[in-house]
């Protein structure tokens, strides 16, 4: 893809996105005046991009398919969590200046250790990328060295996000179990409820997802990104070759979950809570799902399935919110089986029309091995 | 002289025909009832229960109940609900007409105890051993100093060695609490609930601990610490129960996944959805049977069994056909999309049966328990075990020597060469899939009888199943059972000591290490493989 086609994305999203944060600050009854709610909702559409963005990262290009990616955005989420907790200072319900409001309702009486610093919100953000990273880089380092692929490695993903969920869920981890947290205040001294900082956040998480778009882009054009599309492809080839597999795959994989932590970051003051369920296995392959629809591989696919797959379901959970799971999963098996290559592959396809396109189920590529 | 004597001797006749009373102890005591003051009313109830009279129970129910009369000859009357009266001694209804000055026995709350204690006593001479049996029980557990000569005249009564020995140990636990028992007989006594061993001897003997004698006190300590180390012993076999139930649960669920992996390398992601098809099968068919024939509800489930099979197997053979035949060789994609299956399937019961829990009744010789040792073992989930046992035993009988298993155990070790051999490795697929499918469905059978039929029911057990394949090792069905049941049990012996969620995230995260050790499993599949 081209440097002009990669820059023309960014400046897509991140036009868009500025667009709308100014519309939004329009005065109410102007006709072009785009209601707060909405501006949430794109804002956290794009933070799903992001996720999305990261998953196609080590999906798309190495072939690791992580069930777990969620847990990274998670935990950024709550590192940002923590941070607009103790913004809250002493305007919780009990006013406790220190604690937030959950410790003090468990009859905390200080804060934990790891709690400190978080009023700053350097180390916070430094909290929301190194976390992710740090866990991303002890889980990759264990499992790529030991070279486990494949089926294998999903369900150990996915297993790795069950047991936070189920961590985060105790009250006695010192992260509001159940509830979560919630009732945040302000960010960096703005209210989260005014519509300008609203804006700002969308315009934040603009940024951030063409910032991030434009590295990947360019980490896949480049030599490095030709030998993760070799490892992809024949792992055992690359490595007979001399490339140090799990060094790429770590350092990869670590890469894709700070931008997975970042995105949960922005997303929890958009969404004004964050709770272990975001730790659910569900909601990884529900990501996964976001760049198959897109086209698997593409980056702007993964962009695209991310804002389509929840603009439906927005507009589905509304109109008939018993559907939706029928059409989430009902989209699953028609996009695995009839579009491989996802909105994007059909949209190359279409505008390629007169190459004989490819047969709608693809053959078997090989059959399975035994062991597999 | 003779003459003498006759008269003598009728005269006598006489005087006792008279005034029966006189010889009767009982009669005099129930005289007592006719007297105003409570005190006189309290020994005469206490007399009463000594004497172990057949009428006693009745009166004394009545006296509660206050429907006990008394006339102004001091004769005792029992008025039913209708207004009848019957006399308390004998039960006949009382004849002529109404006897004069008739009023009920006084009753206060010190008479309802006295009552309350009497009747404990008189079933320990009851004739029916169940009710001594629970009499003794009820001495034991609040053992009352006044009830010692009613407990030892009990022992010395009693031919049922069973009971003997609970009122022995009834016996045992008064003399604990009595404070003026001599030291040699309190320290039988504690040797004797040191045989009996558990929580409730051990509250006993904690309490005896604290004895003013340095002798008891030492014997209850050194006998109290047997017990707790028995206790414990029990109790982590109670565990390892528990373990192995919930390891053949999790045996149940994770054996047609092994097969379907084993075989054809899919995860099939709607499986859980299988092992739910199965549960509400299991609802269907014991709602039908209810309806057409009520008295066979107990056996529901016996006829649930094949038809989970049948139903979870077509369904897993249509999805089989119908999606995954297409997606060979790309196993990551059959994963995403079986896991939209399972979305779907979810969402399917969800709008036939409601969102609700759904109750799978238990049949009768399913519910209940019974006791081995310190252990309680729940028929239900003993059933599971026995169960998962035998579906197990099945499940390798037909891999190993049905044409079916031969031909899936080729295609298992060698896709091209069983193809080349003629095997038709489609329809192996697809058998293997219906075979792997129709198992989850049997385990929703099970699993109705614990857990709660939702339509979430497969979620809840699906990543336990997919650690245990993994763990297990692929293509391996012993490697599945002791993945399971290690799993079961470390997840149960780990609960009391870490709590049941960190007792669980503490089992994930050493699987997770154990995968990075062992990629391919406990007993991974030997062959030629090079790679995924």
């Amino acid at each position: 893809m081209s440097a002009m086609r990669t820059y023309s994305v960014a400046v897509v999203i991140l036009g868009g996105a500025l667009a709308v944060a100014l519309l939004s600050l329009l005065p109410a009854e102007h006709a072009l005046h785009v209601p707060g709610y909405v501006v949430a909702l794109l804002g956290k559409y794009l933070c799903y991009a992001l996720l999305a963005l990261s998953v196609d990262l080590v999906w798309g290009y190495v072939g690791i398919l992580s069930l777990g990616h969620g847990a990274f955005f998670a935990i950024g989420g709550y590192a940002m969590g923590m941070y607009l907790m103790r913004q809250i200072g002493a305007r919780g319900v009990y006013g406790n200046a220190t604690l937030p409001d959950f410790m003090v309702f468990l009859n905390w009486q200080e804060l934990p250790w790891y709690w400190g610093g978080f009023n700053h919100f350097g180390f916070a953000l430094l909290v929301m990328a190194l976390a992710p990273g740090l866990l991303a880089f002890v889980f990759g380092y264990l499992a790529f060295r030991s070279r486990v692929t494949g089926v294998y490695l999903s369900i150990i993903t996915q297993a790795l996000t069950y047991a936070l969920m189920l961590a985060f869920f105790r009250n006695d981890m010192g992260f509001g179990g159940n509830n979560g947290l919630t009732d945040f205040k302000d960010f960096l001294g703005f209210s989260l409820q005014s519509d300008a900082t609203r804006a700002g956040l969308l315009v934040a998480s603009a940024a951030l997802l063409s910032l991030f778009y434009v590295v990947c882009r360019m980490l896949v054009g480049a030599r490095f990104g030709k030998v993760l599309v070799a490892i992809r492809d024949a792992e055992s080839r690359a490595r007979f070759l001399g490339y140090r597999v799990e060094r790429y795959k770590v350092a990869v994989f670590v890469f894709s979950a700070v931008m997975a932590g970042l995105a949960g970051a922005l997303y929890v003051p958009q969404v004004g809570i964050i709770n272990p369920g975001e730790f659910a296995p569900a909601n990884s392959i529900e990501a996964v799902i976001w760049v198959a629809v897109g086209g698997r591989g593409t980056l702007v696919g993964a962009i695209i399935g991310a804002i389509l797959v929840n603009l439906g379901k927005t507009i589905f959970t509304g109109a008939l919110p018993e559907l939706w799971l029928f059409a989430l999963g009902g989209l699953f098996i028609l996009v695995t089986l009839f579009l491989p290559k996802g909105v994007v592959g059909l949209w190359d396809r279409i505008m390629a029309r007169r190459v004989p396109a490819p047969p709608l189920v693809a053959a078997p590529v090989r059959q399975p091995e035994a062991g597999e | 002289m003779r003459k003498f004597l006759v008269t003598c001797a009728l005269v006598l006749f006489a005087a006792l025909a008279a005034n029966p009373a006189a010889a009767d102890p009982v009669e005099d005591i129930l005289t007592g009832f006719a007297s105003s003051k409570y005190d006189d009313i309290e020994k005469s109830i206490d007399a009463l229960a000594a004497s172990g009279d057949a009428a006693a129970p009745a009166i004394l129910d009545a006296l509660s109940a206050g429907d006990l009369q008394v006339s102004s000859d001091k004769k005792l009357y029992i008025k039913g609900d209708d207004g009848s009266l019957k006399e308390a001694r004998s039960g006949a209804d009382a004849t002529g007409e109404i006897p004069p000055g008739l009023k009920a026995v006084k009753v206060n709350n010190r008479v309802r105890r006295a009552i309350d204690a009497a009747m404990g006593q008189l079933t320990l001479l009851s004739p029916d051993p169940a009710k001594r049996l629970s009499a003794a029980a009820s001495q034991f557990h609040a053992p009352d100093p006044a009830q010692l000569p009613a407990v030892e005249s009990a022992i010395a009564k009693e031919s049922d060695p069973a009971v003997k020995r609970a009122f022995e140990q009834a016996r045992a636990a008064i003399i604990l609490v009595k404070s003026d028992a001599p030291d040699a007989d309190k320290i039988a006594a504690i040797g004797l609930l040191a045989a009996r061993g558990d929580e409730d001897a051990k509250s006993l003997l904690d309490a005896a601990t604290a004895s003013g004698s340095p002798a008891v006190a030492d014997a209850a300590r050194g006998a109290l610490k047997g017990i707790e180390r028995s206790l414990a012993w029990w109790s982590a076999a109670q565990n390892v129960y528990y373990g192995l139930s919930l390891g053949s649960v999790l045996l149940l669920a994770a054996i047609g996944l092994a097969i379907t992996f084993g075989v054809m390398g899919v995860i099939n992601m709607a499986h859980g959805e299988m092992v739910m098809l199965g549960a509400y099968t299991t609802y269907v068919v014991q709602q039908a049977v209810m309806v057409a024939a009520p008295g066979l509800t107990d056996y529901a489930l016996v006829l649930a069994v094949p038809a989970a099979f049948l139903v979870s197997g077509a369904a897993g053979i249509a999805i089989e056909r119908s999606i995954i035949r297409f997606l060979y060789g790309r196993p990551l994609e059959t994963l995403l999309a079986t896991f939209g299956l399972s979305l779907v399937l979810q969402q399917a019961m969800r709008s036939i049966f409601g969102p609700t829990n759904l109750q799978v009744d238990n049949p009768s010789w399913m519910s209940g328990s019974m006791d081995l040792g310190g252990l309680a073992i729940t028929y239900n989930r003993f059933w599971i075990i026995l169960f998962a046992v035998a579906i197990f035993a099945l499940l390798t009988l037909v891999l190993r020597k049905t044409a079916l298993g031969l031909q899936m155990r080729a295609v298992t070790q060698n896709r091209r060469m069983a193809a080349s051999m003629g095997i038709r490795t489609g329809w192996v697929d697809s058998l293997t899939f219906g075979l792997g499918s129709g198992v989850a469905g049997i385990a929703g059978v099970a699993l109705s009888q614990i857990d709660n039929v939702s339509p979430n029911l497969g979620q809840s057990y699906i990543i336990d199943s997919f650690m245990v394949v993994v763990f297990g090792g692929v293509g391996n069905l012993w490697g599945t059972l002791v993945g399971a049941m290690s799993l079961g049990v470390a997840n149960k012996l780990l609960e009391p000591v870490a709590g049941a969620v960190l007792g669980k995230i503490v089992v994930l995260v050493l699987l997770v290490l154990f995968i990075q050790r062992r990629p391919r499993g406990l007993f991974p599949v030997k062959g030629r493989a090079v790679e995924s």
